[in-house]
């Protein structure tokens, strides 16, 4: 088991260009104790204990999952309840989804507490169109009582959802035919975000243009422009008048975040061999 | 589920950024950006319960214990006191279970000892590599198989169990007022839970704590947690100095794990008046808040967290014990049998370390097999049973029992099995934890600062005990 920080998400760490021979990068990611790190275990057939205790996966697990002979690097974030960027983890899961643009984004969400969950599959909407909702722990939530209509949830929020239970690995293969039809564009997902109110909009557009220019290609300027308005500090410092050329953005990133970029060219040994 | 938030501080880690811009830049563009983050949050918020309410129906029956189980396991009364049983029924299972497959192990060993050396006689093999084979390097490996596998086998096991179960997160919510107290981040009880298993995982589990100032407080006070490779020892020689004198009268077993249940809050104790010396000296702060998710207890996967953390365990043991028990033990034969003006190079070397061990309630061997043990904690008494045998007390060890044996003949009292327990609980970190210490810092201050802290603290705490102790005997006996 490698733990790696998000510098070296297979050859597909900067764009979202399927295909091309490129080992397809899915990011799991969800709130703290949804079975996330169970399930990367299911799917990359690692048998790294997983712990019952939030804060287990500190930085970013990487595995290979084999899906119908195919290959899919796997991203295993550290657990989050946001992408607002307020603590280490939210920073690294966020700029992972961001910078590092995953072909795919498995949310893993409890569907014993779907609501407070849902908050994070919203937030990864905003950032990319390629997302699925993993609704773990379903049999927890019959057993407490509450039936989570899985069709429902995907109309109502414009991506696909599964249910399964991950420690045993009950719906994981739908999950990956979901994944699968994902990469390949089989399966297009339209995406009903939150509305925000109108002046939320008008300063999210400014900060967008604002940022615009000081982005590299394929930067989710969006979701960066939220952080921004929220006041996270290293989107801001992409603001600062300081930072005029291209160059400067890439060192005033956060390290957590700079290696996709400064490898753009020297693209890792592990990448290539596909390409 | 429990939510316990506090608010979110400025933080001095993730977004230590330039410093030079701030959310105030877009005021002028006419938008207060708190409200703008309200709004946006709270859209997403509104939209989160619209989905769930369509998704999501309740049928009523169905039941959840965990709010009843939470506030049993996380209340002022109740709380600390079921903490205290559960360490203490883990250990006394520990102590009970390990007793019969610690004695059939070193029968077994030991008996192929003696084939072994029967088999080079036959060959004709010289005395020297009979010696550093036989009588060094597999009786090493036999010492730390048989003495410290069984313990590890089934103390690791029913550590995982509970942790699959999701009770460590409310142990950190019950130490988190303490840790406050000391100074430090209250994560720090997930970080000492994980150093129960093993210190550097321990430290390498420090990173959960985002303030690098309460990092650095649970990172150099990690040592102060029983590891794995010291569980054995301590219920060893709990077993044979306690357990033996309170058969009859607590049962066997329970006794000994009292002890080593003491040793260990003593090692808790610690770590709070470490942490709160280290907050009020070196890393000075204010202890920072964080939201800690009570998770919802989860049925463990009971078979595959036996056979994974037995077969591991098994497996990882074993191969410590032949990278480290078997060059140690032939290390310790060689040390013991060259002689340089009559006595061996080990005599010299403990005569040598005789005035410190006896400051230290402890002796000159004892202080030997520590330094030699420093790759890893698991060999130190293997390595100071074969310096204690090596020197011509011949006696056939071949139970705990006779453990005891081999100790007492060689001038232990009770007095010095306490000191040995206290030093082992204190004293410097393993190799594999200080290389651990340096990965995560790389500052060579720090990392040598997590050796001298703990090794301080020991010399104190030791000739303390060791003083007083001598005094009340001598009060006594006068």
């Amino acid at each position: 088991m490698k733990q790696v920080g998000p510098e070296r998400p297979g050859c597909g760490g900067l764009s979202a260009r399927p295909g091309a021979g490129c080992r397809p990068v899915v990011a799991l990611a969800g709130n703290p104790n949804t079975g996330k790190s169970t399930l990367f275990n299911v799917l990359t057939g690692l048998n790294q204990h997983t712990g019952n205790w939030p804060g287990k996966t500190v930085l970013v697990a990487q595995g290979v999952a084999r899906h119908r002979g195919r290959p899919y690097t796997i991203i295993d974030l550290p657990g989050t309840y946001s992408l607002l960027a307020g603590s280490l983890e939210e920073q690294v899961a966020s700029d992972f989804l961001c910078f590092g643009r995953p072909h795919v984004t498995v949310v893993v969400v409890d569907a014993t507490c779907l609501e407070r969950n849902l908050n994070l599959a919203l937030q990864v909407m905003e950032v990319t169109d390629k997302v699925v909702v993993c609704v773990n722990l379903i049999d927890e939530a019959e057993r407490r009582g509450y039936a989570v209509d899985v069709r429902t949830l995907a109309d109502e929020l414009g991506v696909p959802a599964v249910a399964t239970v991950a420690r045993e690995g009950r719906g994981v293969a739908e999950l990956l035919d979901v994944v699968e039809g994902l990469v390949d564009g089989t399966i297009v997902t339209r995406p009903r975000r939150a509305a925000y109110a109108p002046e939320v909009e008008r300063a999210l557009r400014r900060v967008e243009s604002r940022l615009a220019g000081r982005l590299p290609p394929g930067a989710a300027v969006r979701w960066l422009a939220a952080r921004a308005l929220c006041g996270d500090q290293s989107v801001l410092c992409l603001l600062a008048p300081s930072s005029g050329s291209d160059e400067t953005v890439v060192v005033s990133l956060p390290t957590s975040v700079r290696g996709p970029f400064t490898q753009a060219e020297n693209v890792p040994a592990e990448g290539r061999v596909s390409s | 589920m429990t939510d316990r938030t506090g608010p979110t501080p400025p933080r001095d880690g993730a977004n230590a950024g330039c410093g030079t811009s701030d959310p105030a830049a877009f005021e002028p563009a006419g938008v207060a950006t708190a409200s703008v983050t309200d709004q946006l949050v709270g859209s997403l918020y509104r939209r989160a319960e619209e989905v769930a309410r369509a998704a999501v129906t309740r049928h009523g029956r169905g039941w959840d214990p965990t709010p009843v189980i939470d506030t049993l396991l996380t209340s002022r009364v109740t709380g600390l006191p079921i903490m205290l049983l559960a360490l203490a029924a883990v250990l006394w299972v520990t102590v009970v279970g390990a007793n019969y497959p610690s004695q059939v192990l070193t029968h077994l060993l030991f008996g192929l000892e003696e084939k072994l050396t029967l088999l080079f006689g036959a060959l004709g093999a010289p005395a020297w590599l009979h010696g550093v084979l036989v009588l060094g390097m597999y009786r090493g490996l036999a010492w730390v198989v048989s003495v410290m596998l069984p313990p590890m086998a089934i103390f690791f096991p029913c550590f995982t169990l509970l942790e699959d179960l999701g009770y460590l997160p409310r142990v950190a919510f019950n130490l988190d007022a303490v840790f406050k107290r000391s100074g430090a981040c209250g994560k720090q009880a997930l970080t000492m839970s994980m150093g129960f298993g093993c210190n550097a995982a321990g430290v390498i589990a420090c990173r959960i704590i985002d303030s690098p100032r309460e990092r650095m407080i649970a990172l150099l006070t990690n040592n102060f947690t029983v590891c794995n490779g010291r569980f054995p020892t301590l219920i060893a020689l709990s077993t044979v100095f306690v357990g033996e004198g309170t058969k009859q009268v607590l049962g066997p077993g329970l006794a000994a794990s009292l002890a080593v249940v003491g040793i260990v809050l003593t090692g808790v104790a610690v770590t709070f008046a470490v942490s709160w010396l280290l907050s009020r000296t070196l890393l000075r702060g204010v202890p920072s808040f964080f939201a800690l998710e009570l998770p919802p207890f989860r049925r463990p996967r009971v078979g595959q967290v036996l056979v994974r953390s037995l077969l591991d365990r098994t497996v990882f043991v074993l191969t410590r014990a032949v990278l480290v028990a078997a060059p140690a033990g032939a290390l310790v034969w060689v040390l013991a049998n060259t002689s340089v003006g009559g006595h061996s190079v080990l005599a010299h070397l403990a005569s040598f370390l005789e005035p410190a061990g006896r400051l230290l309630g402890l002796d000159g061997f004892i202080l030997t097999a520590f330094i030699l043990g420093l790759p890893a904690n698991e060999i130190v008494l293997p390595i100071l049973l074969m310096s204690y045998l090596s020197g011509g007390t011949m006696v056939e060890a071949e139970s705990l029992q006779t453990l005891g044996g081999v100790l007492v003949a060689n001038g232990w009292t009770q007095l010095r099995a306490l000191c040995f327990m206290l030093f082992s609980l204190l004293h410097w970190p393993c190799a594999t934890t200080i290389l651990t210490v340096w990965n995560e810092t790389r500052d060579r201050r720090w990392t040598l600062a997590a050796v001298l802290l703990p090794t301080a603290v020991a010399v104190v705490v030791c000739s303390a005990v060791a003083h007083t102790g001598r005094l009340l005997a001598a009060l006594a006996a006068g």
